[in-house]
């Protein structure tokens, strides 16, 4: 075979097998085994309910996803286009959100905006007792923005690293040409960016049609969305039948939207010249970007605040600050038999997540280079490739156990089951991140090459993997994070040795009592550190020494 | 590249030898939900004795796990399934997913709790669903704990209550039913007379108890003083506090005929090929070893009456009169309870 058959082979095959089978295995068993019928769909269609879920659905994600760009763009504008000190830290931390567990965020908004929180106690303590309350728990408004809270980063990082390397002198043009600066961003730099953008916006999109833990626990059971409506349909009233209807529903509704994101996307896409950072980055400031960048590094501050909020409650005790959830983590008083070390746990958590990112790379990157061949199919391709992100971890969890129960391949109890299940849900963002990029790419650069006498496989080394190392980055970070913070098919699948850090914390929060709350948020804590520190490491990794522009 | 794909390859093909191993008839796999709990030096003690392994896999919470038991059918991956509970027990027969099991120890179990007359599913441990209230919220405002139900639909008591949703949550479900045991179905003030006045005077509903209890209770920082749990809550609270207390900080609120008993029990799985052992394993959970273990770690009361539990379940009160709704009924029922509470309460 050779090695251009298997690059279209390879993951190809790795959703036939991983994904669609496992589906159909579900659903079939769903519909008991037999024909499809309209039954199910009859019902479900026919029901004012299940219609209401499926419009609040559509439209909630929308206005999320707009509302994540408009606060993520500048974001994106700063990591591209500025230099500071602590800046790949600070990039790291704007990333947390996305991988904390929805109920730790959840208390972090009500230690934050609760009613006895850090915000209405300032304002009584500000105003006295008639002050203006913000009482925002469970309405739309917090769906909204944790939506944005949780997924403004994708924003940030597929587009700043896209930025980053778009030569600025269209820009410089344009501003000699006697352009403002409004009229320069209108008409040159946003077209420029409109790939990653619409990359982005697929990705939050999706995430926030498919959003279960922050709309369930952020807004209330009102606010049920279709995912929710799966989830009840299958475990409490058992009717398999219309769950299953409403996932093909979701799919197929989702699959509607992607062909039509990708091909805007695909269109959208222009020959760009992609240049090394130090050009850019070098600029003169004024002190206008001076306070552009103040400003909103103490946004991100305040952004970031939930997440602070948690930490701070982590350390505090009746007596002050100290360590004692901490070190409670360390000790099983109880003498349980599921008992894990905290070491244990992130060192599953992390090797899970490493596994993950390498299957996510490698099934990402030759996905993302079967699509953009010359061909008319590739937005089918490409919506094909973001299906797993759209179905449910309830209903993918359950076709695994259905798909793979019988020796030779029995992964029921496996850890690989749940590796297999992130790099799902992971390698959608490398396709995403790669396609910009590669489809900017200037065709002459290849072909210079290849005139030149080189091989497919030194043009891949020399003159692409320099080009895309910066997305594949990017890509890598999101894969990494999509796999730590996973939760729904990790506490279905898995035996107790492989519990990971979200599940740890799910478990804690499971009893009362404040020793319990205690160490859930001291673990949730080690969540935070470990992956900051798995974005900065990840953010270290260099292609030889260019990779990183 | 190449070599983390040659990495990657190596790691696959190894996790899949490993992953083919056949389950030995020595191995008992035990499949369960997240909330179950148990030592290890119990657990060890049992392999000892009856020279085996035990795998406790825990699957989702306890509908998960059922649903897993299910789509497993005739080819199940574990030999035993524990967490069955009274408003689960009819789904779980009706797919016949058990075999039959009488254990001799069921001599000693009250009557009230052998819940599955049928002889599959073995009680282990009940539990009652009722309101908890936040102590020092209700002194500070001058409030006293509401002894009726009905009094919850007063201004005293407006956007004061935390519910789980029936839909999603098994005390929710819980205490839909102990509604329906209070009000009545067909009475001229039914219990959807009642959720309608509850919604109208601001009850919020949320779709689990985590959420509800850490989030929305006045416990930990949300502006509900009532929420609908358990009543070993308080003794946990007990526990777990962080410095030592007199008292929990929390308390029951125990209203005749309106209190859940919740029984959950255990089950051998059909086409399972360790089937005597698996024997072993409910007459041993049945033992008092076993049965007085748990209660301190799943906060749940065990349904051997020769077992003690420990001093602090002083502060988990047991209702004089519980919700008298069997296991039957509510399997013929809860679709339907549940569609109409939805309409009431979140259309």
């Amino acid at each position: 075979m050779t090695a251009s058959r298997l690059l279209v082979v390879g993951p190809i095959s790795f959703i036939a097998v991983f994904f669609l089978y496992p589906l159909v295995a579900i659903l079939a068993k769903s519909f008991g085994g037999g024909a499809v019928g309209l039954g199910p769909f009859q019902v479900l269609l026919g029901d004012t309910y299940y219609l209401g879920r499926i419009w609040f659905t559509i439209w909630q994600a929308a206005f999320s996803t707009f509302l994540t760009l408009v606060l993520g763009l500048p974001v994106a504008y700063l990591f591209a286009r500025h230099e500071f000190p602590g800046k790949s830290l600070l990039k790291a931390l704007t990333t947390l959100p996305f991988i904390m567990p929805t109920i730790v965020v959840a208390m972090g908004f009500v230690a934050l905006l609760g009613s006895g929180g850090l915000v209405n106690t300032g304002l009584s303590g500000v105003f006295g007792d008639n002050a203006p309350q913000v009482r925002i728990a469970n309405t739309l408004t917090i769906i909204f923005l944790a939506h944005a809270f949780y997924n403004y980063s994708i924003v940030v990082r597929i587009v700043s690293a896209y930025w980053a390397n778009l030569s600025p002198q269209f820009e410089e043009s344009s501003a000699m040409l006697g352009a403002g600066r409004v009229q320069t961003f209108l008409h040159v730099t946003l077209p420029l960016l409109l790939p990653a953008i619409w990359s982005s916006a697929i990705l939050v999109y999706i995430f926030s049609f498919t959003s279960f833990g922050v709309v369930m626990i952020l807004g209330g059971s009102q606010f049920a969305t279709m995912e929710v409506a799966i989830y009840e349909l299958t475990v409490k009233l058992f009717r398999l039948d219309i769950a299953g209807a409403l996932a093909i529903v979701q799919i197929v509704f989702t699959y509607i939207f992607m062909l039509i994101y990708t091909r805007i996307q695909a269109r959208s896409a222009v020959p760009v010249t992609l240049v090394h950072r130090e050009a850019i980055a070098k600029r003169k400031r004024s002190i206008r970007d001076t306070l552009f960048v103040i400003g909103i590094i103490s946004i991100l501050l305040i952004v970031l605040s939930p997440l602070l909020a948690l930490v701070e409650r982590a350390i505090s005790t009746n007596d002050g600050y100290s360590l004692v959830h901490f070190s409670a983590l360390f000790s099983n008083d109880s003498g349980s038999y599921f008992y894990l070390s905290p070491l244990h746990v992130i060192w599953n958590s992390i090797r899970f997540a490493f596994m993950s990112m390498v299957i996510a790379m490698l099934v990402g990157t030759a996905a993302a280079y079967v699509i953009v061949r010359p061909g008319k199919r590739s937005s089918i391709l490409d919506s094909l490739f973001m299906l797993p992100l759209v179905v449910s971890a309830v209903t993918l969890g359950f076709g695994f156990l259905v798909a793979f129960n019988r020796p030779p391949v029995d992964l029921r109890g496996s850890w690989l089951i749940l590796v297999i299940a992130h790099s799902l849900v992971a390698y959608p963002f490398v396709i995403r991140t790669l396609l910009p990029v590669l489809r900017g790419m200037p065709p002459h650069l290849k072909e210079s090459a290849a005139l030149l006498g080189a091989s497919p496989l030194r043009v891949f080394i020399h003159v692409e993997l320099p080009l895309i190392a910066r997305a594949l980055v990017v890509g890598a970070t999101f894969a990494f994070a999509v796999s730590m913070g996973e939760f729904g098919a990790s506490l279905l699948l898995v035996r107790s040795e492989f519990t990971t850090i979200p599940v740890a914390i799910f478990r804690l929060l499971g009893q009362p009592g404040a020793a319990n709350l205690g160490q859930a948020l001291a673990m949730s804590t080690l969540l935070m550190a470990v992956v900051a520190l798995g974005f900065v490491v990840i953010e270290r990794f260099r292609y030889r020494d260019i990779g990183g522009f | 590249m190449t070599r983390w794909t040659a990495i990657a390859s190596i790691m696959l093909v190894l996790a899949f030898t490993i992953a083919c191993g056949e389950d030995e008839d020595s191995e008992l796999v035990i499949m369960t939900h997240d909330s179950f709990d148990i030592s290890e030096t119990i657990i060890d003690e049992f392999e000892t004795d009856n020279d085996a392994t035990v795998v406790i896999q825990r699957a989702g919470d306890a509908g998960e796990a059922l649903i897993r038991a299910i789509l497993e059918k005739n080819n199940p991956s574990a030999d035993l399934l524990y967490g069955i509970d009274n408003t689960y027990l009819e789904r779980a027969l009706e797919e016949k997913i058990f075999d039959e099991y009488r254990s001799d120890l069921l001599d000693q179990v009250p009557d009230e709790f052998e819940f599955d007359s049928s002889g599959h599913v073995t009680p282990i441990d009940y539990g009652y669903v009722n309101l908890n209230y936040d102590i020092d919220f209700l002194t500070e405002n001058g409030l006293t704990a509401p002894e009726t139900l009905e009094e919850l639909t007063g201004p005293d008591w407006y956007e004061s209550l935390v519910v789980e949703n029936p839909a999603t949550s098994s005390p929710g479900l819980a205490f839909l039913i102990s509604t329906i045991a209070y009000f009545g179905e067909d009475d001229d003030y039914d219990y959807l007379d009642f959720w309608a006045d509850m919604k109208a005077n601001g009850v919020l509903v949320k779709d689990g108890w985590s959420d509800a209890y850490y989030t929305d209770f006045t416990m930990y920082g949300g502006d509900r003083p009532l929420v609908v749990s358990y009543a070993t809550s308080p003794a946990a609270e007990f526990l777990f506090s962080e410095d030592p207390i007199e008292s929990p900080p929390t308390g029951n609120i125990l209203i005749d005929n309106a209190t859940f008993t919740q029984i959950e029990g255990i089950g051998i799985l059909k086409g399972t090929n360790s089937k005597n052992l698996a024997k072993k394993f409910i007459d041993f959970a049945l033992g008092t070893r076993f049965q007085e273990d748990f209660p301190d770690k799943m906060f749940v009361y065990p349904v051997n009456e020769k077992a003690a539990t420990p001093d602090f379940f002083k502060f988990a009160e047991v209702p004089s009169q519980p919700v008298g709704i069997s296991a039957e009924e509510i399997g013929e029922k809860r679709e339907q309870w549940i569609q109409a509470w939805t309409k009431v309460v979140l259309r």
